[in-house]
């Protein structure tokens, strides 16, 4: 792809000094005709002697999305009772104006209040407010960053949803919980040896995956909130790729006790394992199509590995990619548009996305060592595992490929994201 | 919050390691048992209001014993399962003590170089650990003594990324459990 492209260092202005490492990130935008709504988002009045700094974690979102274009406030504080002189922030560039508060309640808690002005109608869109907790700030921010994206987009936010990863660091692996933009981890597992293939329950209370603890590929459900485990899928041989399918019922694993590498249905309690095919080549990696009805998988019983779908209860299996000759880890967006997977082209692996209905593909990334990818709830965005500046790196990207964000949060290798389902309110 | 850190410490005696081991040496594995630890000093909250996270800890694993003296790794080629002539002296060796001693078991752990995404991988070690798996019962070696496993390309036996360090890594090793 030979595509025009921008290396843009964002650093978010909050009065007149640069914020700390916390809020910055990398964007690339590659290509052209992307268009972007131009929005300001002002600091909140009080934040600076808040603990998270709303404002800047707000536009951090709704930039990453590929979506919006932060213009510039120069510091400009303006309070959600404020009406803003809409006709100065035209001049701006800005089609749209954010403005809020954070303040220390009574009890220690914290009220955040904003409100999103259309400053070419001069139009008040809406404002809400919330008394959260110290450590529910940063879940204060990505609800209005989810409001303004819906309001302007159509479209459901993200942005307060969660993702999991895996870290690696000196012989420890640790499987982490962290908001959509990476901050905010909090260990949920800790092992000397290799956890993969984090997979979210549909519900968001559990993360199925694989783990090697006990010298052997085994798969556990975990659940979060109370670090309770369930052996799933303890079979002679290895046991790995779970994927949930959408009711939270069942999951799908490859498992060899039989002899090689061969899909099978579990309860997601646990219990007796029921083949879903069978046959002398390697199927792995199965996951749900949103509506339950297939299965997507790789197989390489065509002599190379490409992506196939059958019926969830086994049966027929029919050919999804046909581009290259190496196609794997299969990521069905929840609108049931994409497939998102991974494409070895000239020796490098690279994120291809294929819309479906038309089976166009398009390769979204130049880096060669993408890996697992996984869609955001709302089918707008994608996170994906990639080597960078030789460490282990999680990315965001649009769709299109358009706009691609690396996500911060975790010093050392990061691998293995999925992305969890919208949360309840 | 209530925060349960589940401690499970596998210590593992290396009983006989070294070249010349006594095939008829018995491992000796110590395994403690599970504590339940109260939560952490660190009362801190992880309360994120969508539900917390409750850390857990699998604690050091358990180690092999080197039980059989000599070679105990089979390579393989890029993109292969086929079992290179050279390594057939080795799996007869192992075919050998394993009909001689029907009590023992022998994990075959399955391995790739760093190429690829992680879950064909796993599966692309399956294949080499069963093709040894294969050629033991060959051999004659009761199925039930032999568990194939892969590890994929998550436990490099060399780290680096030239055709040296992948060809180390393209592996099948013969575990005594």
């Amino acid at each position: 792809m030979q595509m025009m492209k921008k290396r843009i260092l964002l650093c978010l202005l909050v009065g007149m000094a640069c914020l700390p490492v916390l809020a910055q990130f990398r964007v690339e935008v590659s290509g052209v005709g992307l268009t972007q709504l131009p929005i300001a988002v002002s600091a909140f009045r009080g934040q600076d002697s808040a603990p998270q700094k709303i404002a800047a974690i707000v536009q951090a979102d709704l930039e990453r999305s590929g979506q919006f274009r932060g213009v510039d406030t120069v510091g400009a504080a303006l309070d959600e009772g404020t009406r803003p002189d809409v006709a100065l922030w035209r001049q701006k560039g800005a089609d749209s104006l954010v403005t809020g508060s954070v303040s220390r309640l009574a009890d220690g808690r914290y009220d955040v209040r904003f409100r999103l002005w259309d400053v070419v109608r001069g139009q008040d869109l809406g404002g809400q407010s919330y008394a959260v907790t110290q450590a529910d700030l940063r879940l204060s921010a990505h609800r209005i960053a989810d409001f303004i994206y819906e309001k302007l987009t159509g479209d459901k936010g993200a942005f307060s949803t969660r993702i999991t990863y895996v870290t690696k660091a000196a012989q420890r692996y640790q499987l982490w919980v962290a908001d959509a933009d990476g901050e905010n981890a909090q260990p949920a597992l800790a092992s000397p040896e290799p956890i993969i293939s984090p997979a979210w329950s549909p519900n968001g209370s559990q993360i199925a995956y694989v783990s090697f603890e006990s010298r052997k590929p085994v798969v556990y459900t975990h659940d979060v909130a109370t670090g309770k485990r369930r052996l799933i899928a303890n079979f002679r041989g290895s046991n790995s790729a779970p994927a949930w399918s959408p009711d939270g019922r069942t999951l799908a694993v490859t498992l060899s006790r039989d002899g090689g590498s061969q899909l099978y249905a579990i309860d997601a309690g646990g219990g007796e394992p029921r083949r879903l095919a069978q046959n002398s080549s390697i199927d792995t990696e199965p996951v749900y199509a949103p509506d339950g009805k297939n299965i997507y998988f790789v197989s390489d019983r065509g002599g190379a590995p490409q992506i196939y779908r059958m019926p969830a209860t086994g049966g027929g299996a029919e050919r999804v990619t046909f581009t290259g000759t190496y196609n794997i880890s299969p990521a069905i967006s929840p609108d049931g548009r994409w497939l998102a997977y991974i494409s070895r082209v000239s020796g490098a692996f690279k994120l291809h996305v294929l819309e479906l209905a038309s089976g166009a593909v398009t390769a979204i990334t130049d880096t060669t060592a993408d890996e697992s990818p996984s869609f955001a709830p709302n089918s707008r965005l994608i996170v994906y595992a990639t080597q960078s500046q030789g460490r282990e790196a999680l990315m965001t990207a649009t769709v299109d490929g358009k706009l691609k964000a690396r996500l911060t949060g975790q010093n050392g290798d990061i691998r293995e994201p999925g992305w969890g389902p919208f949360q309840k309110q | 919050m209530k925060r349960i850190f589940l401690i499970l410490a596998v210590t593992a005696l290396m009983a006989g390691c070294g070249s010349t081991t006594n095939l008829d040496e018995v491992p000796v594995v110590d395994k403690t048992g599970t504590s339940v630890l109260p939560p952490g000093a660190d009362g801190s909250g992880s309360a994120v209001g969508k539900g917390d996270v409750t850390s857990v800890d699998v604690g050091a694993s358990s180690q092999n014993a080197a039980i059989v003296g000599g070679p105990r790794v089979v390579y393989f080629d890029y993109d292969s399962y086929v079992i290179k002539p050279e390594f057939q002296s080795l799996i007869e060796v192992h075919a050998r003590y394993l009909k001689a001693d029907k009590s023992r078991k022998v994990a075959i752990e399955g391995h790739t170089d760093e190429r690829g995404g992680r879950e064909y991988n796993l599966a692309l070690g399956q294949k080499r650990a069963e093709a040894v798996r294969s050629a033991l019962g060959l051999l004659g070696v009761v199925d039930s003594q032999v568990e194939a496993v892969s590890f994929g390309k998550e436990k490099p036996a060399v780290q680096g990324s030239d055709e040296a360090a992948m060809a180390k890594n393209r592996r099948a090793e013969i575990r005594y459990k």
